[in-house]
């Protein structure tokens, strides 16, 4: 299982903002959406990604952060997956990095985003599936109906 | 007053397309909601149900097929119908679906192979690995292909499942094969083979390979085929070698030993020889004067880290030239669009969000639209993962219905759509018929020590129904 698997069954592309627009306008889309990041675009090339976190970190020491902008906040050393990148290493590297958004591009153009939740739940349900498959064929076994 | 929908006096219509594994999961959790009254009819194409695991599973994987035993409970639940041979699109369009259903569910699966986009492709010889499976498990659309088994070197491009079960079948004795359910045609032909050499040809190296522990070992035990790999091929690059350590995957470890070991053991004179190849890919299928494949150029790759640390090939300038006769491509699946269904090319999915499927202009929920299952995610894992992509279409479903976000049919009344069915395809196949057409396979198979042997035209099929 890879990434354009999980985008796959996800209708929204990512949120995107741009660096110069407002922390006011930037909370305003993390309502809206109801998530908990964006991507901070120039044209469609991803330039940085600003979460909750970023925020919430900046609020806690500064009465005025709603007039910051995007930029000011945002963490630009944004690391990026592509569609064929495997899920099993993807959710290594996010747990391991402390990532909670992965960008997604394809040749430098942004198509989309994957959560840690996403990610996790695509991980569960890919268990889920092989154990169940796997009993079927224990159950088979014990029958003897196979051979 | 107006009773509401999914009560027992007015129940939930349902119509499945696809008779296949996800077909049958997303029927069962509809069905098994205690608290919603639900009416499912499941359409197939094809007379027969199961999809995948009677036509795609291979015939010597029969413990895999056990999984039809939970379909026929499902197939015998109250309110569950099955109309076989009746083609989404031909005799039934989607008007006439939202005319008898509230909802509509598609789960036709990932139906077309991907292309390698190379030189030659299209050369006799050259063939998708589907089209190989389709016609040794007796799909009727598939019966009359034709391959070449009098070569004696074929390649097999992929490393996946489907790949690996073309590897064992060309591999395997006829007298293994002759006690499975395997086409009898196919049988025949296969008993005619003259395949010595088979390659299974990965173009990452042996850590990325998609095949599994138990698939791989099978592969070193066949009866009549030495298995052999290159030493220098099957050991670790630095970056799967630190991949692998960093996630102490044990079961990717193990891979890597079965390799090894596999490099290491000498040819012990079997007639067949099959040959496992990494970090390569097929750049150009060569012709002889007829037309036909004669060899395969392959470059060689190395691995690259993405940013996440996913490793991915890339070419090298190194080439080299293998002798072939027939080519199967197993490099990847789609899906292909419905009449009249939003499609995501990109990903070859109908367009969805969790299952629901999306206009394409607004993005936002058709009503009374959804998808399950490889249509609906792309063509990964094994049977059972269909089963919660089931379950999370099917919240969305009762979460429309509980916000009265379904279809108004003009003829919600289940003889209303039986009578459409009968009058569009009369020939179609009940759940009981196909009863029927499985106690028929298994009897004759029995007189074989087989356990069926398939009927694989849909005329064999309704002549046996006395039609």
């Amino acid at each position: 299982m890879n990434i354009a698997n999980i985008l796959a069954r996800k209708g929204s592309m990512a949120v995107t903002v741009r660096p110069e627009q407002s922390i006011r306008e930037a909370l305003a889309l993390l309502e809206r959406h109801n998530i908990g990041a964006l991507i901070a675009v120039q044209g469609e090339n991803p330039v940085g990604i600003l979460s909750e976190r970023d925020i919430v970190r900046e609020a806690a020491r500064n009465e005025r952060f709603f007039a910051l902008t995007v930029a000011d906040l945002m963490t630009r050393d944004v690391i990026t997956g592509q569609p064929h990148d495997d899920l099993l290493t993807v959710a290594h590297t996010m747990t391991e990095r402390r990532i909670r958004h992965l960008p997604v591009v394809d040749k430098e153009r942004l198509i989309g985003m994957v959560s840690i939740g996403d990610v996790v739940k695509a991980q569960r349900d890919h268990y889920q599936g092989e154990v169940d498959t796997l009993q079927t064929q224990l159950l088979a076994g014990e029958s003897g109906l196979a051979h | 007053l107006t009773t509401s929908t999914g009560t027992p006096a007015r129940p939930l219509r349902v119509a499945i397309i696809g008779a296949g594994p996800t077909g049958f999961y997303v029927a069962d959790h509809l069905l098994r909601n205690p608290g919603v009254a639900v009416e499912v009819d499941m359409l197939d194409r094809l007379p027969t149900p199961y999809g995948l695991v009677r036509l795609g599973v291979a015939p010597d994987h029969q413990k895999i097929k056990f999984v039809t035993n939970a379909f026929d409970k499902v197939a015998a639940s109250p309110g569950f119908r099955f109309f076989g041979g009746v083609d989404f699109g031909k005799h039934v369009t989607l008007a006439d679906l939202r005319a008898h259903y509230h909802q509509i569910v598609y789960c036709t699966g990932a139906q077309t192979d991907r292309r390698m986009g190379i030189p030659g492709e299209d050369l006799a010889g050259s063939h998708p690995a589907t089209e190989f499976v389709a016609w040794y498990n007796g799909h009727p659309d598939y019966r009359d292909c034709v391959f070449d088994l009098s070569q004696e070197s074929v390649a097999v491009v992929g490393v996946g499942n489907v790949a690996v079960d073309v590897v064992r079948i060309l591999c395997r004795t006829p007298e293994e094969l002759a006690t499975t359910d395997i086409a009898d045609y196919a049988l025949d032909a296969l008993r005619k083979s003259r395949v010595k050499e088979v390659y299974l040809l990965g173009r990452r190296g042996p850590a990325q390979a998609a095949f599994t522990n138990p698939e791989i070992r099978e592969l070193g035990e066949l009866p009549d085929a030495d298995i052999a790999a290159d030493p220098a091929e099957v050991e670790l690059d630095p970056l799967s070698r630190a991949a692998v350590e960093r996630s102490q995957d044990r079961a990717t470890a193990k891979k890597v030993e079965i390799l090894r070991a596999y490099a290491r053991r000498p040819a012990s004179g079997k007639s067949k020889r099959l040959v496992l190849r990494f970090l390569v890919s097929p750049v150009e299928l060569i012709g002889d004067d007829a037309g036909r494949v004669a060899a395969m150029r392959l470059v060689r790759n190395e691995l690259y880290a993405t940013s996440t640390g996913a490793l991915q090939p890339r070419a090298t300038d190194r080439f080299e030239e293998i002798p072939v006769g027939l080519v199967f491509r197993s490099v990847g699946y789609r899906g292909v669009p419905l009449s009249g269904v939003p499609f995501n090319e990109s990903w070859g999915v109908i367009l969805n969000d969790k299952g629901r499927v999306l206009d394409p202009r607004t993005k936002e929920p058709l009503v009374g639209e959804y998808t399950a299952g490889w249509i609906k995610r792309g063509p990964t894992g094994v049977i059972g993962t269909n089963k919660p992509d089931a379950a999370e279409t099917v919240e969305c479903m009762f979460e429309d219905l509980a916000r009265g976000a379904v279809l108004e049919p003009a003829h919600p009344e289940a003889a209303a759509a039986d009578t459409l069915v009968r009058q569009r395809q009369p020939s179609f196949v009940s759940y009981n018929d196909w009863l029927k057409l499985d106690a028929l396979e298994v009897a004759h198979g029995r007189a074989q020590g087989r356990p069926r042997v398939k009927l694989t035209s849909v005329e064999e099929m309704l002549a046996a129904l006395g039609r």
